[in-house]
This record gives structure tokens, C-alpha cells and sequence, in this order.
């Protein structure tokens, strides 16, 4: 048996597991990209690129441009000072209701951006608890963007610093004290430097989420305020300019592009060897004033940014005497719908099981193909490329989706697959990312072992690996659910009017006046939440119920 | 049963195993001997089908195994930290191998039950392996690995987690097992009283070589070169002219078996040769360090010139550091290599 009669073997299992992700990625997500870029700057057969420097320059798309990048930037850094004493608490401290804070810390994050922009709406908006108290309104300021940026984005930190954080062999640190370091010095030069990479990580996933915002700039921002996304958006549905739209959508893949690449290469710093220790041993009791002033700092922030949002956006929603909104959502006369309103839930939620279905088959076979240990240059550049449709205009997406697939063979701009498929593309990278830690951790001597006992490859992936990540699993359908079922970019532009989805009837009822539409808003946002937390919670029992780490 | 032809197994340009000969007869127990990296796991590997030979061929029965999956080869394989599967209890641990080859309940449950109690551990098998003691999964690694029936049994490091006294006790434990079994048995390990307590047969290895091969006994008496000498714990060698039965060395002349070899050669002086005289007679050193062994005592000597010697002696002879002593040797302990 020779290295040579064992590679082709291996590349071909590969291949077999590749097969699928890339057919799936190339019809549903490259195929409508390339169709949309190809519509706005091809003419006559042949192509205009001098029409991006036409576009970039225009003054007002530079602005755009300059608007994005810099509310990018300040929601990143206010999100870092915001979450990264968090970081510290969970991962450090140990204080009862420490799991419960977790989980209300990551609600936001699965929240549809609909819902957060029309809680922020209710907190700093017109006739929000502000203005009611103080006559103090921010939706006409970038504040508003900015904290529901960080609103959004204090569980990315949180998690990912935190997660890291709490491993971290404290004997580490020990050692340096011992060897003549103070307190500070010894974190300083021990815990930062493993750190660092993790915060920079967070900070790019932060970056790169701000910087293609959409939903919450839609409503928070106004006519003032842009982001390229939204202006994509405009350009193409407003204003029906498919050039600009198409070179916006260039320019943001390039910078996505570009994000993806310092990411991916700050992960792989992070897989440097670090000695990690099981979380619970590393947590202690706070000591001393500082830490009890940073407990309760952190405390306050997660009452006042994340959770009084949520709790004002629940409390207008029921402003209308007797669950008024409520009751309103399941009549037909308002004029903003064919259907009752209520019927969204009903279209979200067979919607989102279609698309976790879809994402967990795709990004689970890209994950096993990833995470194999022979895997090569050209798979490990998939698993970037994975990560594109995070960060790619889900506008641009949705309406490539209505440009590329509306002939044979895949005509299917009449099909309901549509919606789900579109969703699934964003859901995929998060079951990817779920998984793939998981089946790399898995001892690869595990596998030899139950090979040596007798078991084919196929028995091995079935009594090795499966049981291992079923955990993994669960927790990646989870996140796949969660963000099929807020997904707003590409579904605005593909559910078809008679059968919105919850955030796109949110976002509808928003745009129309009248305190009514205003209440019913509120209500569905209300209901999306709770569907959305009470699968987020799910989540965490299961992550919580896990013996030892992945 | 086991024979490996120049089997070479090279990462990145570098020879781990460089054309290795072994052979390992039916019902033998071979135990190679090395210090980590000299590539005696990757060697276990190799004749488990986990890792592709980069040139030459294993056979096991006489056929050639390329091209044999793991899965298909028939031998077992007991890992250095185990690898008990860490969501089945400890019988289906043990059943794993069976139900791979299609085995009846009935008789899987027969089969792990009769393991167990060879191993030691009779009614065992609705345990968790996390609340097993390290012993205790040692076992049960041994008896999942034999409860196949493999044709050729390989350990890797199979004691070398566990305490000195748990050990040695399991250490004789193996042996008998293997005895009473008939098991072929390719072991691998780097502690030297493990090889000679268990193997028929030890192979020491350097640098993915063989440097040499015999029963334990033979290795002991006469080791093949300085290499084998130093990884087997001897300190005193040392370059040396030897003519006749008198050799020249930096100890000065120092007296050799009869039909030594002859010629520029590497001379190992066992500690048990060096005698301490009273100082004046014999080689004049002082007594630089003492350590006690438990059953004697090492002192080590500090000639004028030329390196350190290291004598073995009874407690109650032991000189105090320091010391000024003499030192004197004896033909029957000293043995000449290469």
C-alpha cells in the first residue's frame, strides 16, 4: 500500500461530499450574483466596466460609500468596549444566573433585524420611551444605528472572546506571576496575546455584519442614512437603476471578499496551540470592589441596551386596549395585505423548516468534507467561499434569484422553493461554522480505533462521528431556523405578495402611517421574538445538557 | 505471521521508518524498544493499514497487505491513551470489534462477558468508561482489542500512563494473558523494564532503523553499539584500544573478556564492575554525587582526567561525597561493542 494508492481514494470520497454544496452554491448563489452584475453592466453583448468608475464617483454614492465604512467602524469599536468587559464576566466570574444571562445575551443575536430596528423604533423614535419621558428622540441621529448595531452584535463578542476567555488555563497566568509578573503585566502578556486573536476575529465578523446592514439602517436610518446594502436596494427596486445596483454589489463583494480573507486568516492564527481547560474550572465568585463594579457595569449595559428595547417593543405592541394589535393582525381590512396578517407566522414558519432542511444537508456535507484531515488547498479555499453569502447584498441575491431562475430548466420564480432556498443560503455558512469545530475536534485515533476493530469508512462516520456531533447537529438546525426565519434582505424582494413572511409584513406595516399599522408592527415583531427566543433557548438546554466540551 | 520488507515510511523528506526488516512468528511476543521519535508507532501504524508505506511491503500470513484497508486487515490495535469510545459503556467498548464482523447478540454478549473476566474486570459492562481508573481502562482496552480475535495483536505504550506499582503488577499480567493465549503480540514502548518483562523478543529502534534484535537477555549482556548501551540506561562508555585481554581507555588500562574483539572500539563498563578500593590502589577518584537506588547505591566518580564513572555499591559501603577513593575493574562486566 503505497501514499499514492490511498490519495485518490480519499479525494474521491471528497469529492462526493463536495459535490452537492458546490452544485447548490454555484445554481442558487454565483449563477443570480453574476446575472444581476452581468444585467447592469453588459449592453449590446459587450462589456461596461467603465461604468464602476462612473458610479464611484458620484458624489452621492460616495457618500454612501464613506457612510458605510465609518458606521461600520464606530459600531465595531462601540461594540468592543461595550462587550468586551462582558467577555470578562462570563468567562471569569461565576454569579447565579449566570446561564440565563447567557442565553438573554444571545437572544439579539438570532433576532430578525426587522425586529430590532422597530425596538430601537419604540425606545428612540417618534413617540418611543424617550421622547414620552424626556422629548429626547435618536432616529434621526446615527445613534440609533449605532446602538442597535451593538444591540445585535454584544453576543458575537461576548461569545466568541468569552468562549475563548473561559478555557484559557488560568495556570498560565499563575505561572507568569510566579515568575515575578504583576497582576496586570501577567495578563497583559499572557492572557492578551492568546486573546488577540479571537478579539480580532469578533471585531471582523462585527465589521463585517455592520458593514452590510441592512434591515435595521432600512428602518432606523431614514432618508438620511445609507448603508450600500440599502442603497442596492433602493437602486433597485426605487429607483430601477440596475447599473449602479450591479456596481455596488461589486464593490461590496470585494470588501466582504477582502474582510473574509483577514477572517479566515485570523482563524487559523486562533488554532495555534493553546492549552484549554474545561470553562467551569476557571469561573470564581467576584472578588473585591473592581470586579463587583464591573459585574454590575455589565449588568446595566445588557438591562439598558438589550433587554429594554425588547421590553419596550413588547410593551407598545400592546398600547390598543384588549390585545387590540393583536386581534387586528388576523383581519384582512387593514389594505396592507391580501391575508390576515397573522397568516405571516404561519408562511415563516413552513418557510423556515424548508430552509433549515436545505442548509443542514448542504453545509452538513461541506463540513464533513472540510473537516476531513486531508483536506487540501482548493477545499480549505471553499470554506471561505462558504462564508460569502454572509456577507454578499442579500438584495443583490433576491433579485438575481428572479433574474437567473425564471427560465427551463429551472424556472422557479412561481415555485414556494424559492424563499426557502434563498434562505438556506445565508442559514448554510452558520451550520458550517457550527459543525465544522465539532468534527475537527473529534480524535481522528477515534476513528482508527473503530477502523482497526473492524468498521468500513461509511460504519465509522456512522458510529464515530455521528454520535458525537448529533449535539452539533441540533444547535446548527437551530441557527439555520432562527436565521431563515429573520432573513429580510433576499426575501423582501422573492416572497410573494400574498404571502409575506413576518419580517417583510413587519417591515410593510412600518412603512405605512397610522398608529394601527404602527401597533400591528409591534405585534408581529412581538410574536417573531418570542418564536425566535424560544428556539434560541431550546439551543442553549441542549448546549448546556452537553457532557464536556466538543 | 508478520513480516515487514524495507518498509520506509517518509514525512516531508524525512525517513521516520527507513527500510525496516521485521519479522514476528506466530505466538511470539515482540516488544520494540525506543526513545520517542525513533518510529516505532509509526511502524504499529503501518502494519495496521493506518498509514501508507512510502516503499517496501508488510504481509501478514505470508500475503501482502497494500492495498488492505485497516478494516479488512484483521489485527488489532490498542492505542497509547486507549481511545475507549467515550459515549458506549465499557461492554460496547468491548462488543464494538464483534458487531463489526457481523456477530449475534447472543454471542457478543457471551464474548464480553468472558473478556471481562479475563481482563479482570468480571460484571463490568454497563459502566461508563469516564468513571473507569486508568488501569481499569487499560483493561478494557485489552479486551476490546482481543475480543476480535485479531490474528496479530499490537499495543502502543500499553502501560505508559499508569503508576510504577500498577505497572509492573499489570506488566506480568500481559505476559501470562499472552502465554495462556497464544497471542501474537507486536508491542511498542520506550521504557526498557516494560520490553524486557514482556517480550520474548525486543527490537530497539533509532531513527526509524533497527538498531538491534534479540531476546531480552541478549540486548542486556551485550549491547550492539554506544547507542543501544545509552538508551538502555549505561553511562560508562567510552572509547578504548583493546589488545589481548587489556584495554586502553581514559580510565586507563582496563581488563576485557578474553575474546574481545580487537582493535579501536567503544568499551561499556557496568556499574556492578567498578569496585571501590580504599584511595591509593586503583584509579584515583573523588566521589562527586551519590544517589540512592534503592537496592544500592550509585556513586559517581570523578577521575583526575577522563569522564565521569559510575559505580554501583552496597549501602553500607557507600562513600560520602566528596571522598577520596579508588576504583578498580572487573573483566566479567565490562563488555566490548560494535
Amino acid at each position: 500500500m503505497t501514499a499514492r494508492g490511498r490519495g485518490p481514494r480519499g479525494s474521491a470520497a471528497r469529492l462526493g461530499l463536495m459535490a452537492l454544496p458546490v452544485a447548490f452554491f454555484a445554481v442558487f448563489f454565483a449563477w443570480p450574483v453574476a446575472a444581476i452584475v452581468a444585467r447592469g453592466l453588459r449592453t449590446d453583448g459587450a462589456w461596461r466596466f467603465g461604468r464602476i468608475a462612473d458610479v464611484v464617483t458620484q458624489p452621492d454614492i460616495r457618500h454612501v460609500l464613506w457612510f458605510t465604512t465609518w458606521q461600520a467602524l464606530a459600531s465595531t469599536a462601540l461594540t468592543l468596549l461595550l462587550a468586551l468587559p462582558a467577555a470578562f464576566v462570563f468567562a471569569r466570574l461565576d454569579f447565579p444566573g449566570k446561564q440565563v444571562l447567557r442565553a438573554v445575551v444571545t437572544v439579539p443575536f438570532v433576532l430578525p433585524t426587522v425586529v430590532a430596528g422597530s425596538a430601537f423604533l419604540a425606545l428612540v423614535g417618534h413617540g418611543g420611551l424617550l421622547d414620552q419621558l424626556w422629548g429626547v428622540r435618536l432616529d434621526t441621529t446615527v445613534w440609533a444605528i449605532l446602538l442597535a448595531h451593538v444591540f445585535f452584535n454584544y453576543a458575537v463578542v461576548v461569545r466568541t472572546v468569552g468562549g475563548l476567555w473561559a478555557q484559557l488555563d488560568p495556570r498560565q497566568e499563575e505561572a507568569a506571576r510566579m515568575l515575578g509578573a504583576s497582576p496586570l503585566a501577567a495578563w497583559r502578556k499572557v492572557t492578551l496575546p492568546a486573546l488577540a486573536p479571537a478579539v480580532a476575529a469578533a471585531a471582523l465578523m462585527v465589521f463585517l455584519f455592520t458593514f452590510t446592514s441592512f434591515g435595521v439602517v432600512q428602518i432606523l436610518g431614514g432618508p438620511t442614512f445609507s448603508t450600500l446594502e440599502v442603497e442596492i436596494y433602493r437602486q433597485t427596486s426605487e429607483v430601477f437603476d440596475l447599473t449602479t445596483a450591479a456596481v455596488l454589489t461589486l464593490v461590496q463583494f470585494a470588501a466582504v471578499g477582502t474582510i473574509l480573507g483577514v477572517h479566515a486568516w485570523t482563524v487559523r492564527r486562533r488554532e495555534s496551540a493553546l492549552r484549554l481547560v474545561d470553562p467551569a474550572l476557571t469561573a470564581r465568585r467576584p472578588r473585591g470592589a473592581g470586579q463587583r463594579a464591573l459585574l454590575a457595569g455589565v449588568l446595566a449595559t445588557v438591562l439598558l441596551l438589550l433587554v429594554l428595547p425588547l421590553a419596550v417593543l413588547v410593551r407598545r405592541s400592546l398600547d390598543a386596549p384588549g390585545f387590540g394589535y393583536y386581534r387586528a393582525l388576523t383581519r384582512t381590512d387593514g389594505g396592507t395585505f391580501l391575508v390576515a396578517p397573522v397568516h405571516a407566522v404561519w408562511t415563516s414558519l413552513q418557510y423556515a423548516v424548508a430552509a433549515t432542511a436545505i442548509a443542514v444537508v448542504i453545509g452538513g456535507l461541506a463540513a464533513a468534507a472540510l473537516a476531513r484531515r486531508d483536506a487540501g488547498r482548493l477545499v480549505r479555499g471553499f470554506d471561505a467561499l462558504l462564508m460569502l453569502p454572509l456577507g454578499v447584498s442579500a438584495v443583490t441575491v433576491g433579485f438575481g434569484f428572479l433574474i437567473a431562475l425564471d427560465r427551463p430548466p429551472l424556472d422557479l420564480r412561481q415555485s414556494w422553493i424559492l424563499v426557502p432556498l434563498a434562505q438556506a443560503l445565508v442559514g448554510a455558512p452558520f451550520v458550517v461554522r457550527t459543525m465544522l469545530p465539532v468534527l475537527r475536534a473529534v480524535d481522528t485515533r477515534l476513528r482508527e480505533a473503530a477502523a482497526v476493530l473492524g468498521a468500513s469508512p461509511w460504519r465509522v462516520w456512522r458510529e464515530i462521528d455521528l454520535p458525537l456531533v448529533r449535539r452539533a447537529l441540533l444547535v446548527a438546525a437551530g441557527f439555520a431556523f432562527a436565521v431563515s426565519l429573520g432573513e429580510f434582505g433576499a426575501t423582501v424582494f422573492i416572497a410573494r405578495p400574498d404571502n409575506p413572511t413576518l419580517p417583510v409584513a413587519v417591515a410593510r406595516l412600518l412603512s405605512r402611517p397610522g398608529d394601527l399599522n404602527y401597533g400591528q408592527a409591534m405585534a408581529l415583531s412581538t410574536i417573531l421574538m418570542v418564536v425566535c427566543a424560544a428556539a434560541l433557548l431550546l439551543l442553549e438546554r441542549l448546549r448546556t445538557d452537553r457532557t464536556g466540551e466538543f | 505471521m508478520l513480516s515487514l520488507q524495507g518498509a520506509t515510511v517518509r514525512f516531508g523528506g524525512r525517513a521516520v521508518l527507513d527500510a525496516v526488516d521485521l519479522e514476528v512468528a506466530e505466538h511470539e511476543v515482540v516488544c520494540v524498544l525506543g526513545p520517542s521519535g525513533s518510529g516505532k508507532s509509526t511502524l504499529l501504524r503501518a502494519v495496521a493499514g493506518l498509514q501508507a508505506l512510502d516503499a517496501g511491503r508488510v504481509s501478514l500470513a505470508g500475503r501482502d497487505q497494500g492495498g488492505v484497508p485497516a478494516h479488512r486487515r484483521g489485527v488489532g490495535l490498542m492505542f497509547q491513551d486507549h481511545q475507549l469510545f467515550p459515549q458506549r459503556d465499557v461492554g460496547a467498548n468491548v462488543a464494538f470489534g464483534l458487531r463489526m464482523h457481523g456477530v449475534t447478540k447472543g454471542e457478543r454478549d457471551d464474548r464480553v462477558g468472558e473478556l471481562l473476566e479475563l481482563v479482570g474486570l468480571p460484571g463490568a459492562a454497563r459502566r461508563a468508561v469516564a468513571a473507569l481508573s486508568g488501569g481499569e481502562q487499560q483493561r478494557v482496552a485489552l479486551a476490546r482489542a482481543l475480543a476480535p480475535r485479531p490474528r496479530l495483536l499490537m499495543l502502543d505504550e500499553p502501560l505508559g500512563q499508569l503508576d510504577r506499582s500498577l505497572r509492573e503488577r499489570l506488566v506480568v499480567e500481559l505476559r501470562e494473558l499472552f502465554g495462556r493465549l497464544g497471542t501474537t503480540v507486536l508491542a511498542v514502548t520506550h521504557d526498557q523494564g516494560e520490553a524486557f518483562a514482556l517480550a520474548d523478543r525486543v527490537v530497539v529502534m533509532r531513527d526509524g532503523r533497527i538498531a538491534q534484535s534479540g531476546t531480552p537477555l541478549e540486548v542486556w549482556r551485550r549491547p550492539a553499539d554506544a547507542f543501544v548501551a545509552g538508551f538502555l540506561g549505561f553511562d560508562n562508555v567510552v572509547p578504548a584500544t583493546v589488545a589481548g585481554t587489556v584495554a586502553d581507555s581514559p580510565w586507563g588500562e582496563l581488563p576485557v573478556p578474553r575474546d574481545a574483539p580487537q582493535g579501536a572500539r567503544t568499551l561499556l563498563v557496568r556499574p556492578a564492575g567498578v569496585r571501590l578500593v580504599p584511595a591509593g590502589t586503583g584509579l584515583a577518584c573523588t566521589v562527586s554525587a551519590r544517589t540512592f537506588k534503592g537496592t544500592h547505591v550509585a556513586v559517581h566518580l570523578q577521575p583526575p582526567d577522563g569522564p565521569r564513572l559510575e559505580a554501583a555499591c552496597a549501602l553500607r559501603e557507600a562513600p560520602e561525597t566528596g571522598d577520596a577513593v579508588g576504583a578498580e575493574f572487573d573483566a566479567a562486566e565490562i563488555v566490548v561493542l560494535d
